[in-house]
Formats: structure tokens, C-alpha cells, sequence
């Protein structure tokens, strides 16, 4: 159709009429909506409602009324209550001037933090938008990272925050490096290492109660079963759990027990994965084992180690069961972790401060997890 | 094809196992309640929820069989750790699960339950079953543990106190007397340390086991030893808060004589004394590894079975030790007793202040469940506590139940038949009822949340300083100010009104 305005004309196509679609054309359209909605309403209802009850039930305090219950909206008290008020000292631990060697801690965290940032942005490797949150993800691991050096100084006390890190990092550090031992002895040409694949998989199978119960009688040094290995080394009248680092080892030996299978089984996998021409060529260019395993090998397991690093310390951070059984938290709140925490005041009804406990926790795990993200992404790069 | 034909071959399995389990259930199955749908209750099934037994929950499964087979019902006893029983009832009524239609818990959280409407009232469903024999069950234990507020909630099934258990022989040995205050049970309990002595087996005997674990019942402990310095006019003076301005009765120079004792008692206690729960302090002492101990009833009885026990006649018992000073509440200071200072103080001038800790484990019956199977638990829990019944399970030291009728303290045969010599016999029976009887009795704390100022405040910040974590007075002022902190959150006028009424306060 041609319109005509003024000395100018112009073609405007007419619209055409839309054909009619068919019912079965019409079923077709609508069957993917109709498969697609109960997904995403289960997962609205599954994940996303708990997520904003939870959130909310956060800011509310629970109380027992007549018929029935009552929520109470406090807004943050919670949470106020939990890192400037009366739990603070549960929550974060009593916060004295660190030691030197914790100053220098965590300057270097700080300093080694802000040189990856830099090298990356100089790299434009990154985005404003990224560079920000990483920003954030850093200054929060700084002041965690402060907290820790300022509760562990001698006559500081280590809160379920610190005490939680402290199982993630001690734990994981010694899973990985046990792990990655025995994996190598296991990738050799040893006789019975079938065998010892099978063995060593085995604490990972027991239920953690066990696991815990196992490791209480174990280092009851009056009664249990290796009391007589005690009395030998003259330990009968020491108690590991009376003693607050005592207990924190016999906690994170447990843990350190139960999980270095799991770090074992994939790197076990990933060395077996890995290419043998790199080394076989670095052996002929006359590299010895540990030049191979310290430029190809370990470059060559590094993204499995991260994924499987970051996969244990997001679950390491609720580590519940050892210090319930073993300890019951004790002595004091040494071996009480954040999960642990929330337990124990959701079993006298706080649920608003149990929740607020378990989203810290949240946030907790997603700065370290992206802390730990970013720094390994750049070892990653480097590697490959 | 392999994979298929394995497919196939699993398939069949499941198929024929499948059948069995049919045929079975088909076959076995009705003989089973055949034989017991015979009764007034035939097919009701009641679920009990208590604590992780054997103590509380062996009776009440060995019992419940007994009820069940009489009455063609069925009764089904599950368990939970101690430190998650109050939770769980919680959570099963508010949320309308009602799992459980009897639950069998500590009295001291009856309010919070009974605010909620969640327990039936059992007035009339006791009218109804003459053989409790109401009036038998002493005078506390139904006029205080049982009711809230004028209402009962409750059958008590175990009478509770807290008392002091020694080794009569070796106090016999080192010529020591049982003490009769705190200061003396430490100067005791270092003799008995001091003795070096050991068992058969060769293990040594402590001078004194007191469970102090966290999250398990040894806060307690704690209000024990601070009553006698606290609590010196009578029982509706109150341990635990002034019934005027409901302020926490802590911070003050008895509570700190207390943590004093709690801590300078570790120091004669077996090596891991801060992980011990009170099962594990009763096996020690039956054990004969133990000087002194505190407790309640149940060392008592678990120190006559000749199964287990070690210290078999060789076992005294006490009301809780006191002191000769008590606090001044206007200055928190302590001062030396006198008549007006300890009107209750024994010959020697000694306040003692016996700690109905506890209160003893009671079975109440969930509103929400059905009126059959309410009239099933009631006569169900009728049958438990009766005398014929809980007279026999008192003595027995497995059970966990302590006596708490009139008949239970009268009847000497069925102790002397459990055998418990009589001499034995009078000192334990004679140690509770003179706790019983006391005008200075300590109750319990029976207010809104209790559980959060007892076992979550108390818990913590006790095992904190038992642990070196806190010196002691950062430990009173903290349970003073998170105990002030939920006062104020819960309403301060409404916990003190509360706790006047369960002290028989009325002014």
C-alpha cells in the first residue's frame, strides 16, 4: 500500500490478519508451559518460599501463646543480638588485640587479596561490577580473618564463627594433603593398592554418629578401648575433651578421618585422567619425580583439586554431628560450630535467632567460597 | 541383551520377594492383634515419647506390653536425647502432628505447653481411675509438679530430688564423716583423692563424680550447690529469682561460692568430668570408683543390683550438704547463719536448701489426639504409676524412677525383697523424705522458657567457666544479663507473676 504525505511517498506494509491457529497448534504452544509451570511452582515451593519464610522467621521472635503460637516482628535484633549483643561472645568470641603473627596473617591475607585484584584489572580480566564484589568478598574474609587472629590470642575465645573456620581450613587443608598422599602411593605400582582403595574409602561410608561415637571412645583415655595405649604413654588421667584445643583436635581428627576418603577417590581419578606424554617427555628432558610433580602433575590435577576443595568446604562449613556426639559442643563452646549453634537455641524456641545464625552462615560460605573461587581461577589461568 | 536379561533376572526377584512379603503380612500379621483385640481398648495404638533409656523408657515399654496385652492395644515407646525432648513434644503439638498422644517429659516445662492448650486436662480422666490413688502420691509431687495454675497436666510417674551419695566404707576407712556442707565435701573429696586408692580391678576411685556435660542435665547441679547459700526462709523464698523485681540471683557471693565448689570439685573428679552425663557418673560410682557423689535417686537403687553394682551395702546416702553462711539480699554478701539469718538450719547451723531438681519425670496426654486414644493413655498412664505397679519399679535401679508415694517410703518388704538391706533402706528412703519434707525445699524454675534460661543460659555459660573459658564473675554477670535479656523479651511482669504462683507467694 502506498501513502502519499506532503511531495513524499512511502510503501507501508499492511498488516497482514494473523491465521487462526488450530487446536492442535494450540495444545503445541501451550505444552511447554504446561510441562515448564509445575517444575518451577515445586521449585517456587520447594526452594524459594522456605528461603523467604526463613528470611523472615529471622526477623521475628517466636512465642507460645494461648491456642497456639505468635510471631513477633524485631527487625534485626537477631542479628544484632548475635554480633553486637548479648550472644556475641557465643557468636564471635571474646576479641583481644591479636599476636604479632596474627597482625602479619592477616596483612598478608589483606595485601595477597588486593595484588590479585590488581593484577586483574591490570590483566582486564575483570569487570567493575566484579572488581566490586570481590572487593566485598575480600574485606569480609580480612575481617573474619581479624576476628579469628583476635579470639585465638592467648587470652582470647574462639566463638562458633572462628571455630567453625577453623574446622573448614585445618580440616580441608589436611583432607587435601592426606588425600593427595595417598592417591599418589595408590596410582603406583604398589602390591595389594586394590586393596587399600577399598580400605581407604571405607570412613567415608560410616554414618558421622558413628563416626563420632567411634572417636569418643576412642580418646576416652580412662576407659576406652585404647586406654591401655593411653596408661602406656602415661596419659590415663588427661582428658581431650576437658582441655578446649583438646577437644578441637579430637574433633577435626575425626573429621580429618572421616573425610580425606573423599578427597582421596578424585584424586585418585584425576591422577589416573592426567596425560602421560607431558611426563614421560619431562622425564626424558631429565626432570626428577618431584620436578614432575610439582610443574605437571600438580598443574594438571589443579581444576579437580579446586572444585573438589570448594564442594568439601561448603560442606565442612555445617559440620554439626562430630562436635554434637563427641562433645556435645563442650567444654564450654570450644567445639561448638555455627550449625551447632543454631541447634541449640532452636531447641528452646529462638527460631528467630537460630535462622539468623544459619543465614550468617550462608554468608559466611558464599564470601569464602567466593574468595576461594577467585583466588583459584587465577592459579587455574596460570596453570593451563 | 545381557543388561536385559540382568534386568529381567532382578525383576523376577523383586517380583517373589514381593509375594513372600504379601503372603506373610497376610498370614502372620492378623495372629498378632487377633490375640490382644480383645480388650477395652482393642486396636488402639498409643506412641510415647520420652527420653533415650534404659532409665524412664524400659518401664514404660515393659509396662505398656503388660497394659497393652490386658487391654488389646498396643504401645509404642520411642526415644529421644534428653537435650531434644522439649523441642520435640513442641514441635509435634504447635505444628498439629500429633505423633505422640503421651509424652513423658520434666514438669518444669509444663507451662509452656499448658499456655498453648496443648495438654488435655487430666482432673477428670483421674476422677475416672480410682486405682492412681491420687492421695497416695506426695503432697509435691501432685499439688506442684502435676498442676499448672490450678489444673492438672500430668501423672507423676518418679519422684526427684537431689541428694549426696557417699562410699560408706571408704569414709569408714579414713575415719571421714559424711559431709554436711560444701566446704566439707571438697576437704572429703580431697582425702579420698589424696587415698590413692583403687578399685579390684585396679582403677582408681575419685573423690567425687558430678556429671557436668553440657547439654545434658548438669546444670542442675549448679542450682543444687547455689540453693543452700540462696535460699534460707523457706521454700517461697525462691532460688532462683527475687520474687519482688524478679532479678536473677546470681550475681551475688553464694552463686560465686557455688562456682567456686563446681570447679574445685573437678580437681578430685575422673579426668573427663566436664564429657560425663549422669549415666555415666552412676556407672562410676556403681562401679566403686567414686567417693562422693551427687545425684538423684537412682544411684540408690542402682547400687543394690547385683548384676552391675560394686558397692553393694557400701553405699550412704544424704540430704544435699548446706552452708553455715547465706546470702543477704539486700547486699548480696554472704552472712553467718543464725536464727534469723537460717530459721530451716539443721542442729550444726548448716542451711540446707533441697532441690526438687527436676521434678520428676510425669506423663501428660496430647490434646490433639483422638478421645479414644485419650481415654486409652489415661488408663494407660493409671496402670503406670499405680502402687501396685510403680511400688516394684522404684526399687529397681533401671527403671530411673525414685519413689514419690506415701506407700513407696511405707513399704519396706518390696525394698528388702529388691535387696536393699535395711539399713540401706532407711538412710536412702530417710534422705529423700527428709529433702521432701523440708520447709526450705528448693523448687524448680517453673516459668515461661525455662528451658532457654536453664538449658540453654545456664548450660552454656556453667560448662564455659567449668571449661576456663570464663573466670567467674564474667560468668555470673553473663547469666545475669541473658537471663535479664529474655525477662524483658517475655515480659517481666508476666514471668514474675508466674513465679510467685508457683512459689505460693500471695502477698
Amino acid at each position: 500500500m502506498a501513502v502519499t504525505i506532503g511531495e513524499r511517498t512511502a510503501t507501508v506494509a499492511t498488516p497482514r490478519p494473523r491465521p487462526r491457529r488450530t487446536l492442535a497448534q494450540r495444545i503445541d504452544h501451550a505444552t511447554g508451559g504446561f510441562f515448564l509451570w509445575p517444575s518451577i511452582l515445586l521449585i517456587l515451593a520447594m526452594g524459594i518460599f522456605p528461603f523467604v519464610a526463613a528470611i523472615y522467621l529471622s526477623l521475628t521472635r517466636f512465642e507460645l501463646v494461648k491456642g497456639g503460637f505468635k510471631l513477633t516482628w524485631v527487625g534485626l535484633a537477631n542479628y544484632r543480638k548475635l554480633v553486637l549483643g548479648s550472644e556475641r561472645l557465643h557468636f564471635l568470641g571474646k576479641l583481644v588485640d591479636p599476636e604479632p603473627v596474627g597482625v602479619i596473617a592477616v596483612a598478608a591475607i589483606a595485601l595477597g587479596g588486593a595484588w590479585i585484584l590488581v593484577r586483574r584489572i591490570r590483566a582486564r580480566e575483570t569487570t567493575i561490577g566484579g572488581a566490586i564484589s570481590y572487593l566485598v568478598a575480600l574485606s569480609v574474609a580480612v575481617g573474619i580473618a581479624w576476628v579469628i587472629a583476635s579470639t585465638v590470642a592467648p587470652t582470647g575465645r574462639a566463638g562458633t564463627l572462628v571455630v567453625t573456620t577453623l574446622y573448614v581450613v585445618v580440616g580441608i587443608t589436611f583432607q587435601y594433603l592426606i588425600g593427595l598422599g595417598l592417591a599418589l602411593l595408590c596410582t603406583m605400582k604398589l602390591p595389594g593398592r586394590r586393596f587399600f582403595r577399598i580400605v581407604f574409602l571405607l570412613p567415608m561410608m560410616i554414618t558421622p554418629v558413628g563416626v563420632a561415637y567411634m572417636f569418643r571412645m576412642m580418646t576416652d583415655t580412662s576407659k576406652g578401648p585404647l586406654q591401655p595405649i593411653w596408661a602406656l604413654a602415661g596419659l590415663s588421667s588427661y582428658s581431650w575433651v576437658n582441655d578446649p584445643w583438646g577437644a578441637r583436635t579430637a574433633v577435626m581428627i575425626g573429621d580429618v578421618w572421616q573425610w580425606t576418603p573423599f578427597m582421596f577417590i578424585v584424586l585418585v581419578a584425576a591422577l589416573e585422567a592426567q596425560p602421560t606424554d607431558p611426563i614421560e617427555a619431562a622425564r626424558v628432558d631429565g626432570a626428577s619425580d618431584l620436578d614432575i610433580f610439582r610443574y605437571v602433575t600438580l598443574p594438571s590435577i589443579l581444576p579437580v583439586s579446586t572444585s573438589l576443595v570448594l564442594i568439601r568446604m561448603i560442606e565442612a562449613f555445617k559440620i554439626v554431628d562430630l562436635p554434637r556426639v563427641m562433645t556435645n559442643g563442650g567444654p564450654g563452646t570450644a567445639t561448638e560450630s555455627m550449625t551447632l549453634h543454631a541447634v541449640i537455641i532452636w531447641r528452646a524456641l529462638d527460631f528467630g535467632g537460630a535462622t539468623a545464625v544459619a543465614f550468617l552462615l550462608v554468608a559466611l560460605v558464599t564470601v569464602i567460597a567466593t574468595a576461594f573461587v577467585n583466588v583459584a581461577r587465577t592459579r587455574v589461568t596460570e596453570a593451563t | 541383551m545381557r543388561g536385559t536379561r540382568g534386568i529381567r533376572r532382578l525383576a523376577r526377584h523383586v517380583a517373589r520377594a514381593a509375594v513372600a512379603v504379601t503372603i506373610a503380612a497376610t498370614t502372620v500379621m492378623p495372629v498378632m492383634p487377633a490375640a490382644a483385640q480383645t480388650g477395652p481398648y482393642a486396636g488402639v495404638e498409643i506412641n510415647v515419647l520420652t527420653g533415650v533409656g534404659p532409665q524412664i523408657a524400659e518401664p514404660l515399654a515393659r509396662r505398656g506390653k503388660e497394659w497393652a496385652e490386658r487391654n488389646g492395644a498396643k504401645v509404642n515407646v520411642t526415644t529421644v536425647p534428653f537435650s531434644d525432648i522439649y523441642s520435640k513434644i513442641l514441635t509435634d503439638v504447635y505444628t498439629r502432628t500429633n505423633a505422640f498422644d503421651i509424652y513423658v517429659f520434666a514438669p518444669q516445662w509444663m507451662g509452656d505447653y499448658a499456655v498453648g492448650g496443648f495438654l488435655e486436662p487430666l482432673d477428670a480422666h483421674i476422677a475416672q481411675h480410682p486405682e492412681i490413688e491420687w492421695t497416695d502420691i506426695a503432697p509435691f509431687f501432685r499439688d506442684f509438679s502435676a498442676t499448672f495454675q490450678g489444673t492438672t497436666y500430668t501423672v507423676p510417674l518418679d519422684g526427684d530430688f537431689h541428694m549426696l551419695y557417699n562410699r560408706s566404707d571408704i569414709l569408714t576407712k579414713l575415719n571421714l564423716k559424711s559431709p554436711n556442707t560444701w566446704d566439707d565435701y571438697l576437704v572429703v573429696a580431697k582425702a579420698i583423692t589424696d587415698a590413692k586408692l583403687t578399685t579390684e580391678e585396679g582403677k582408681p576411685v575419685y573423690g567425687s563424680c558430678i556429671s557436668k556435660k553440657r547439654g545434658a542435665q548438669a546444670y542442675w547441679f549448679v542450682s543444687s550447690i547455689a540453693g543452700s547459700y540462696i535460699q534460707a526462709q523457706g521454700t517461697s523464698q525462691g532460688g532462683f529469682f527475687d520474687v519482688d523485681t524478679f532479678k536473677p540471683l546470681v550475681n551475688n557471693e553464694g552463686f560465686a561460692k557455688a562456682l567456686d565448689f563446681y570447679k574445685d570439685s573437678t580437681k578430685f573428679g575422673p579426668p573427663d568430668e566436664l564429657n560425663l552425663d549422669v549415666g555415666d557418673t552412676r556407672g562410676l560410682f556403681t562401679a566403686g570408683q567414686c567417693g562422693l557423689s551427687l545425684d538423684w535417686g537412682d544411684i540408690g537403687t542402682l547400687a543394690i543390683d547385683k548384676a552391675t553394682s560394686k558397692v553393694i551395702d557400701k553405699t550412704g546416702a544424704s540430704i544435699l550438704p548446706g552452708s553455715n553462711r547465706v546470702v543477704d539480699r539486700k547486699t548480696g554478701k554472704l552472712v553467718a547463719c543464725d536464727k534469723t539469718t537460717c530459721p530451716y538450719a539443721d542442729a550444726a547451723g548448716v542451711n540446707h536448701a533441697p532441690f526438687a531438681a527436676f521434678g520428676g519425670w510425669s506423663g501428660a496426654i496430647n490434646a490433639g489426639s483422638s478421645a479414644k486414644k485419650k481415654a486409652a493413655a489415661a488408663d494407660y498412664l493409671a496402670y503406670v504409676t499405680a502402687p501396685a505397679q510403680s511400688g516394684v519399679d522404684v526399687t529397681i535401679g533401671l527403671t530411673g524412677f525414685n519413689p514419690y508415694r506415701t506407700t513407696h517410703f511405707a513399704n519396706m518388704d518390696t525394698w528388702s525383697q529388691a535387696g536393699m538391706s535395711k539399713e540401706a533402706a532407711d538412710l536412702y528412703l530417710g534422705a529423700i523424705k527428709s529433702s521432701l519434707n523440708s520447709p526450705n525445699m528448693m523448687l524448680d524454675l517453673r516459668v515461661q522458657n525455662n528451658q532457654y534460661y536453664q538449658q540453654v543460659v545456664l548450660d552454656t555459660i556453667i560448662s564455659q567457666f567449668a571449661a576456663g573459658e570464663i573466670g567467674r564473675d564474667e560468668a555470673m554477670q553473663t547469666i545475669f544479663d541473658r537471663w535479664e535479656e529474655k525477662t524483658e523479651e517475655l515480659g517481666r511482669d508476666r514471668q514474675l507473676a508466674t513465679y510467685r504462683a508457683t512459689l505460693g507467694v500471695t502477698k
